[in-house]
């Protein structure tokens, strides 16, 4: 008896520690766009529970049927909802401050999407362009010729 | 384009004709007329002639984007080998930038379109030309596919529906034309419109967003603008579309005809 009633204080100690932990645990907020006349197409406690039926469409009817008419998509997500932040940092999907794990995170649900597709605006990616170098030639040329346009109409 | 076409006449030409026209006062009644007309004649012509080269890949996708793709068209490829230089990449730069590819050439890199050079065995002539997804009618890579991720569009188009290929590279094995590859390594930093990830086969997908949006692939696009004007693309069903015109008036031939795969890009100049 007197173990069953230590097992009984050990396990309400164990929950008197864990309550504050779980009141501090933050519910995840989504990065709103910095630009504020961009409004999400549904309101929050819709995109949070349904937002995968919003997007589904481009997995089946663009991919087989090449409907592409339709404006939302994951891009647009992406695009208003990843923004770098104060220090000039963007958020990868890895990151829980990329606003589609910091949610999944929380609720512990794996997310496939970014194995192929984008995480952050098409602006935001730098990538190495493996180009003929007849074609870096042309470019430079280009450029040249621009930069001495300007000094010309300065 | 325009190309200045300059008629100048040198010195030792303007004196013989002069003196021809002289001979002819001589010998002609009216010669004194004919003198002057002659004279005139030789003012220094300057013609700017524009050569226009006719587009031949006005033939796009005119379907609003909320309709799905009929198989009223049939988006196809026809490529000059004769105008496709040997050692020029333009065609798989533009894909490799397009697609974001790393344009590695390994046996495990994905490559999109690879430049292959035919040598005939009786004369040793050597053909260069691009090899990708042939975009086959009845294309074996759908036919082996055990999950559907494989399939043909009905306008033509052969791709690889990532959301539900399981990476069993049955498809890489069925091609003929070794257009596929599989993807070996986590990728980040994918391109908007080419979502490709490890685990998947990808290929060619003839740029199916570029074409949907009434463009060009971005191999046939750098081609033109780098003037080699060796791929043509268009509609195989429109009789009237250039890509159908050329065929019918110069032929092309299918890659390992053979398969009677029927497919969709065609080559012109390939010679035994």
């Amino acid at each position: 008896m007197t173990r069953f009633l230590r097992l009984i204080y050990v396990l309400f100690g164990l929950m008197l520690l864990s309550t504050p932990a779980m009141a501090e645990t933050p519910f995840p907020t989504v990065h709103e766009p910095s630009d504020e006349s961009l409004k999400c197409i549904q309101p929050e406690d819709e995109m949070r529970r349904n937002h995968m039926k919003y997007i589904l469409h481009e997995r089946d009817e663009t991919m087989h049927e090449g409907i592409r008419g339709e404006a939302e998509g994951l891009s647009s997500c992406i695009d208003c909802h990843v923004e770098p932040n104060e220090k000039g940092e963007i958020a990868g999907i890895e990151s829980k401050e990329h606003f589609c794990n910091a949610c999944h995170q929380y609720a512990a649900v794996q997310i496939d999407c970014f194995q192929c597709h984008a995480d952050r605006p098409q602006k935001y990616i730098k990538r190495n362009t493996h180009s003929s170098s007849l074609k870096q030639q042309l470019q430079q040329t280009l450029a040249a010729s621009e930069v001495s346009d300007k000094e010309a109409n300065q | 384009m325009k190309k200045p076409v300059t008629t100048s006449m040198n010195g030792s030409r303007r004196n013989f004709i002069s003196k021809a026209a002289a001979v002819g006062t001589l010998t002609v009644a009216p010669g004194v007329f004919l003198h002057k007309a002659a004279a005139a004649e030789l003012e220094v012509e300057i013609v700017e002639i524009d050569i226009v080269e006719p587009d031949l890949n006005t033939s796009r996708s005119t379907r609003p984007l909320d309709q799905d793709v009929s198989n009223k068209n049939r988006w196809g490829m026809l490529i000059d080998t004769n105008k496709c230089a040997t050692g020029c990449t333009d065609c798989v730069d533009a894909c490799n930038q397009e697609n974001g590819l790393e344009g590695k050439t390994g046996p495990q890199d994905t490559q999109y379109i690879r430049k292959v050079t035919l040598k005939s065995k009786s004369t040793g002539h050597e053909t260069s030309l691009p090899l990708m997804c042939q975009h086959c009618e009845t294309a074996p890579c759908a036919d082996v596919c055990p999950t559907g991720a494989s399939f043909v569009r009905a306008d033509g188009i052969a791709l690889v529906d990532k959301h539900i290929c399981i990476g069993c590279r049955y498809c890489m094995m069925a091609c003929p034309y070794k257009a596929r590859s599989f993807v070996h390594e986590d990728i980040k930093n994918q391109k908007l419109s080419a979502p490709r990830g490890k685990g998947t086969v990808e290929a060619c997908t003839m740029c199916v967003t570029r074409v949907d949006n009434g463009g060009l692939p971005a191999c046939v696009e750098a081609c033109t603008a780098e003037n080699h004007n060796a791929m043509i693309f268009g509609d195989l069903k429109d009789p009237d579309s250039p890509i159908s015109v050329e065929l019918r008036k110069r032929g092309g031939k299918q890659l390992r005809s053979d398969l009677a795969l029927n497919t969709g890009v065609r080559y012109q100049g390939l010679n035994e």
